[in-house]
C-alpha cells in the first residue's frame, strides 16, 4: 500500500465511495444549493434527529465567503469539498471503520501518526454540539469526528457519529503537495491531466470578488427577510398526505444562512447584529427540526 | 488478602480531563470501598488516553459478618407488639433471648463476596463519575467521556461481572491501536496487566510517560546541541495524547526566526503541541521542533517529520502573514476600531474600557512612581492589540503583541513594556509587573474591571466566577504587596467608580487578601488581629502582620499576649457588673507595682505612636515590649479588685490604657494564646 502511487483529487472521491458504500452508507449527492458546510445537507441535520437509523455519504462543496483570497493563497480557498459520513446509531467500531478509511486512501495508520485530538464541534447557526476529536495525519488535522449530542436545538436520539474529511487537505498530504492549486485533480497520466488549478482557480477569482466586492448587500438583506418569512409558512403549510413542508422550509434556512455568510463577506454586518442573525437563522432551524422530528416519530408509529 | 483491577478502556479520553479523572476515580472508589468495610484496601489509579485502571489492593475474599442486637417488646407485652418486632426482624419466637425482662433478637448479616461487591462497585462509579463534560452511549442510557469499548474487572483473577448498557466485563484488555500485536489479551493481575501492555506498546502510568517524554526529548535536543525550552504543561498534555510516547525532533526554515520568539512558541504549542528549542545560552529560539508522536513507524520517523515540518511552516507562514500585516498600521488607527467590539454588554464597548484605563493609568501612576503621561498613553494603547490579525489568530498572545507592535513604532520603551504585561499576573506562577508604568496600567486594567463587575452586581458567587474577579483581585494584591506600593484602595476604588466603591467590592479585595496571606504562612487568627484596625493599604497591613508575627514570637510577645488577655478579661468581667470608669488612669504611690506599670506605659506611649507614624511596626511591638515585666508584675503583685473603689477604679482605668495601647498596634483579643 505505500508504494502505490498517490490517488488524485477524484480518485480521492472515488476510493471513499466504494469504501463507504460497502460499509452499508448509501451514497449521496452533494445538496444543490449553496452551504458552509457538509452538516448542513438535510442527510446530516434532518437524518440524525429522530429514532431511524440512517448511513449516508456524499461530497459537499462547501462556501465560506470570508475566506475566499481571490486565488492568491495556495491554502485557503472560498469553495472547498468536504466529504461528509453520518453514521446513525454510532457503531461500536467507527474509530476503527474511519481509520480503515485513511489506509484506503494510502495513510497507513502504521506509518503516520493518527491523532485523536479533543475538539468539540459546534455550529450554532443550526443549534447543533457533539463531542469529539479532530483528526490529525502526522500534525496536520485531516477530519473532524463527532458524536452529535444536540442537532436544531433537540437532543438527539440514537446518537449519530459523523466524520468530515477535509478533501483539499487530505489530497495535499496524499499527494505530497504544497499548493492547492497544483494537487492533480485527475489522474496525471490520463491524456487530459488537469490541476485543480486549471479546475477551479478562475471561479476562486470571479467568486471572491463577488462574495467579498460586488455581491449587492441591499438585495442580500431583502432576500434574507423573504427567506426567513417564507420558513414558517412553509411550515405551516401542508403537503398532499397532510404534512407539513419540512424539506422545502429546511432549503430556505439554508439559503438564510448562506445569505448571512455573504452579507458577513461583505462586512455589512456590525459585530452587535451577528449574534442577532444567528439567533434567526437558528430559531428557523429549530422550527424546521421540531417539524421534522414529529414527522419521523409520527411515520415510526405507523402513519 | 487479593487484588480487584477495573479498567474502562474508550475511545480517546480529552489529555486535559486525565488527572482529574485519576484522582476521581480514586476518591470514588475509596469511598465506596469505605462504605462497603474495606477500608483497609489500598487504591492506585492511571488515566491515559485510552484508558481508565484501577487496582485496588489487600482486600479480603469476602466482607466480614454483621452481628447486631436489637431491642425488643417487653416480655408479656402483648402478642401483636411481639408479632410486629418478629415480622421486622425476620426471626423466630424461639430465636429471641430475653434480658432483664425484654426481648432481644440477634441478627447475622452475612458478609458478601467481595468479587459481587467489587463488581456493583465499579458499575456504581462507571454510573456517577463526575467527567467535566461527557456524552451519551449510542442507545442513550449511559453517560462517559466517549463509547467505552471494553470493560476489564478481575478479583483475584477471576472476572467480576458486571454490564453497562450491555457490555459485558470481563478479562480481555488491548495494547496499542496500531502497533505490535493488535487484539485483544488475558489479563490475570496488575502485574501482568502492566507488563503486557508496556510489551503492547503502551506505557500505563502517565508519570512514566512523562519521563520518556523529557528524556527523549532533552537526549534529541542535546545530540543536535540544543536544549528543550521547558513547559510543564505542554510535557503534562502530550503525556495525556499518546500511550506510547515516540519524542521525533524536526527543523523548520530559519527565515521564520525573524517573528517573535512568542509567537513561534504559542503557534508550536497552541496550534501543534511541540516542544520548542533553543541554543543553550541563547535567549532566542531555535528553528527546530520536537514533536510527540504515538507510533514508532517500520519506515523510520521521516515521513512523520516531513509532514509535521510542512503543517508548522504552513502555521509560521500564516503567522508570519499577520505579523507584517499589523505593522502596517499603528496602533492608535487600530485602538479606534476597538469601538465595534463589545466589552460587556453592560460595561460598554472596548474602546470605552480603553478610555476608563488611560484616565486611571493616570491616576495610578502617583502611587507606582510612574510618568502619568506615559501611563495613560500605555493605558490608552493597552487594548489595541485585540483588533490585530495575530491577537485574533492566537488569544494568548495579547499585550505581549501590543508591546512588540509599540516598539516597532517607537513609542517610549516603558509604553511599550506596560502594554506588554498589563495582563500580568495571570496565575500564580506568573511574575507581577515591577515598572512604574508597567504596575500602573496592570493595576489600572484589573481595578477596573472589578469596579465594573461589582458596580452592576456581577461578584463571583461561590464557585461561579465567569469574570475571573478573584483573579483580577488577587493580581492587584500581588502587584501591591511584592512592589510594597502604597495604595489608599477605598479612596482608589471610589474615584473609579465615581464617588464611592462598588458595595462589597473593597471586602472582597480584603478577604482575598486574608487569603493570600494565609497561602503565604500566615495565622487566620494573626491576620484578624490586624484586618481589625480598618486599614485598607495593602501593603501597611502585610508590613504590621508580618511585625506582629514576630513579636508573638518572642517571649516577651507571648507574655504580653497574655498580660493582655488577663486584663481584658478583668475589664470584660467588670463591665458586666457595671459600667467601667472613665477617664486617664493616674499614677498611684503604692504598691510599686501599679506605679511602675504606670511609668512604663507612659514611657512607652509615645514611643509606640511615635513608631506607628514611621509605619516602623517592629518598632513599634518593641516599645510594646517594655510593658511586658511590668505588667507582670503588676499582676503578681497586685489584686484589682481591692476593697476600696477608688483603689479598684484606679487600677481599672490603668489595665484599659494598656489593652488601648496595645490595640493600636493590633487587636491582641483576637489572637488565640
Amino acid at each position: 500500500m505505500p508504494d502505490r502511487r498517490p490517488l488524485s483529487f477524484q480518485d480521492l472521491i472515488l476510493e471513499l465511495h466504494a469504501y463507504w458504500s460497502a460499509r452499508g452508507c448509501v451514497i449521496l449527492q452533494p445538496l444543490d444549493l449553496e452551504v458552509g458546510a457538509g452538516t448542513l445537507h438535510p442527510a446530516t441535520v434532518l437524518r440524525a434527529l429522530g429514532p431511524k437509523p440512517w448511513r449516508a455519504a456524499y461530497v459537499q462543496p462547501s462556501r465560506r465567503p470570508s475566506d475566499g483570497r481571490f486565488g492568491d493563497n495556495p491554502n485557503r480557498l472560498r469553495l472547498f469539498h468536504q466529504y461528509q459520513v453520518i453514521l446513525k446509531p454510532n457503531p461500536e467500531d467507527m474509530q476503527e471503520l474511519y481509520l480503515g478509511s485513511l489506509a484506503a486512501v494510502g495513510i497507513d495508520p502504521a506509518r503516520h501518526d493518527i491523532r485523536f485530538v479533543e475538539d468539540d464541534w459546534e455550529n450554532p447557526t443550526v443549534g447543533a454540539w457533539g463531542l469529539g476529536w479532530e483528526v490529525w495525519c502526522d500534525g496536520m488535522e485531516i477530519s473532524q469526528y463527532t458524536y452529535f449530542q444536540q442537532v436544531g436545538g433537540l437532543d438527539v436520539a440514537p446518537v449519530s457519529g459523523e466524520l468530515t474529511y477535509g478533501l483539499e487537505r487530505l489530497a495535499l498530504y496524499v499527494q505530497g503537495v504544497d499548493s492547492v492549486y497544483d494537487l492533480a485533480f485527475n489522474d496525471p497520466q490520463s491524456p487530459d491531466f488537469k490541476t485543480y488549478g486549471e479546475v477551479v482557480l478562475e471561479a476562486e477569482r470571479e467568486f471572491s470578488a463577488f462574495e467579498q466586492e460586488a455581491a449587492d448587500v441591499a438585495l442580500l438583506q431583502r432576500h434574507f427577510e423573504d427567506m426567513e418569512r417564507e420558513v414558517p409558512r412553509l411550515l405551516a403549510a401542508r403537503g398532499r398526505q397532510g404534512q407539513p413542508l419540512v424539506l422545502p422550509a429546511y432549503d430556505h434556512v439554508l439559503k438564510a444562512s448562506h445569505l448571512f455568510n455573504l452579507l458577513d463577506a461583505r462586512g455589512a454586518i456590525a459585530v452587535a447584529e451577528r449574534q442577532s442573525y444567528i439567533g434567526r437563522i437558528r430559531d428557523l432551524c429549530r422550527a424546521c427540526a421540531e417539524a421534522w422530528v414529529a414527522l419521523e416519530t409520527a411515520a415510526g408509529a405507523g402513519r | 488478602m487479593a487484588q480487584y483491577l477495573l479498567e474502562i478502556l474508550s475511545e480517546e479520553i480529552p489529555a486535559r480531563m486525565q488527572p482529574g479523572a485519576a484522582r476521581d476515580l480514586a476518591r470514588l472508589a475509596g469511598e465506596a470501598l469505605a462504605a462497603a468495610g474495606f477500608a483497609e484496601a489500598r487504591v492506585r489509579t492511571f488515566a491515559g488516553p485510552r484508558r481508565l485502571t484501577l487496582v485496588a489492593d489487600d482486600l479480603p475474599l469476602a466482607q466480614a459478618d454483621l452481628v447486631e442486637t436489637r431491642k425488643g417488646p417487653r416480655v408479656g407485652a402483648p402478642d401483636a407488639a411481639l408479632e410486629g418486632f418478629l415480622r421486622s426482624t425476620g426471626v423466630t419466637r424461639d430465636q429471641l433471648e430475653a434480658r432483664d425482662g425484654v426481648w432481644f433478637a440477634t441478627l447475622t448479616r452475612r458478609g458478601r463476596p467481595t468479587a459481587e461487591v467489587m463488581a456493583e462497585l465499579a458499575a456504581g462509579i462507571i454510573a456517577r463519575f463526575p467527567w467535566p463534560k461527557s456524552m451519551l452511549s449510542a442507545s442513550g442510557r449511559t453517560r462517559w467521556v466517549r463509547p467505552i469499548r471494553r470493560l476489564v474487572s478481575l478479583f483475584d483473577g477471576v472476572v467480576a461481572p458486571f454490564a453497562i448498557d450491555g457490555l459485558q466485563a470481563g478479562a480481555l484488555s488491548e495494547g496499542h491501536r496500531v502497533m505490535g500485536q493488535i487484539g485483544p489479551f488475558a489479563v490475570t493481575d496488575f502485574s501482568q496487566y502492566q507488563a503486557e501492555l508496556e510489551r503492547r506498546f503502551v506505557v500505563l502510568e502517565a508519570e512514566a510517560r512523562k519521563r520518556r517524554i523529557l528524556e527523549g526529548a532533552s537526549a534529541l535536543a542535546a545530540a543536535e546541541g540544543l536544549e528543550l525550552v521547558q513547559d510543564a504543561g505542554l510535557l503534562e498534555e502530550t503525556a495525556g495524547m499518546v500511550e506510547w510516547p515516540v519524542p521525533v525532533l524536526g527543523a523548520f526554515d530559519p527565515a521564520y526566526l525573524d517573528v517573535p520568539g512568542e509567537v513561534i512558541r504559542t503557534t508550536m504549542r497552541v496550534n501543534q503541541r511541540y516542544f520548542a528549542l533553543r541554543r543553550p545560552g541563547e535567549a532566542g529560539l531555535a528553528p527546530h521542533f520536537i514533536c510527540i508522536a504515538n507510533i514508532v513507524s517500520p519506515d523510520g520517523p521521516d515521513l512523520i517529520v516531513a509532514g509535521n515540518r510542512r503543517v508548522l511552516e504552513a502555521r509560521l507562514s500564516d503567522a508570519r502573514f499577520f505579523w507584517d500585516e499589523d505593522r502596517k498600521t499603528p496602533l492608535e488607527a487600530r485602538r479606534a476600531r476597538l469601538a465595534g467590539v463589545t466589552f460587556h454588554a453592560r460595561l460598554g464597548t472596548m474602546l470605552q474600557r480603553a478610555e476608563r484605563l488611560e484616565a486611571a493609568a493616570r491616576v495610578l501612576a502617583r502611587y507606582t512612581g510612574a510618568d502619568p503621561d506615559l501611563a495613560a498613553l500605555a493605558g490608552r494603547l493597552a487594548k489595541a492589540d485585540l483588533a490585530s490579525g495575530m491577537v485574533g489568530e492566537f488569544p494568548e498572545l495579547q499585550g505581549v503583541m501590543g508591546g512588540y507592535y509599540a516598539r516597532h513604532e517607537g513609542l517610549p520603551e516603558p509604553v511599550a513594556e506596560a502594554i506588554a504585561a498589563h495582563y500580568r499576573p495571570q496565575g500564580p506562577s506568573d511574575a507581577a509587573p515591577s515598572a512604574p508604568t508597567a504596575m500602573a496600567v496592570a493595576l489600572a486594567d484589573k481595578l477596573d474591571v472589578l469596579v465594573g463587575f461589582f458596580r452592576i452586581g456581577e461578584a463571583p458567587t461561590g464557585s461561579r466566577d465567569p469574570f475571573a474577579l478573584r483573579r483580577a483581585a488577587l493580581g492587584v494584591i500581588r502587584i501591591a504587596l511584592e512592589n510594597q506600593l502604597r495604595l489608599p484602595l477605598g479612596e482608589l476604588l471610589g474615584a473609579l467608580n465615581g464617588g464611592e466603591p462598588p458595595p462589597g467590592l473593597l471586602d472582597f479585595i480584603r478577604d482575598r487578601l486574608k487569603g493570600a496571606l494565609r497561602d503565604q504562612g500566615a495565622r487566620p487568627d494573626q491576620i484578624e488581629a490586624v484586618f481589625a484596625l480598618a486599614d485598607d493599604d495593602m501593603a501597611r497591613l502585610a508590613a504590621r502582620l508580618e511585625a506582629l508575627a514576630r513579636f508573638l514570637e518572642t517571649a516577651d510577645g507571648a507574655h504580653l499576649l497574655a498580660g493582655f488577655k488577663r486584663a481584658d478579661n478583668i475589664l470584660a468581667a467588670e463591665a458586666r457588673k457595671g459600667p467601667l470608669p472613665k477617664g486617664a488612669p493616674v499614677r498611684a504611690a503604692t504598691p510599686d507595682e501599679e506605679g511602675a506599670l504606670f511609668d512604663a506605659l507612659a514611657a512607652s506611649a509615645p514611643a509606640v505612636e511615635a513608631a506607628l507614624d514611621r509605619e516602623d511596626f517592629a518598632g513599634a511591638m518593641t516599645a510594646l515590649a517594655r510593658l511586658r515585666q511590668p505588667v507582670d508584675a503588676f499582676f503578681d503583685a497586685v489584686l484589682v479588685n481591692a476593697p476600696e473603689p477608688e483603689v479598684r477604679e484606679g487600677r481599672l482605668r490603668l489595665l484599659a490604657a494598656v489593652t488601648a495601647l496595645m490595640r493600636r498596634v493590633a487587636e491582641f483579643g483576637l489572637i488565640s494564646g
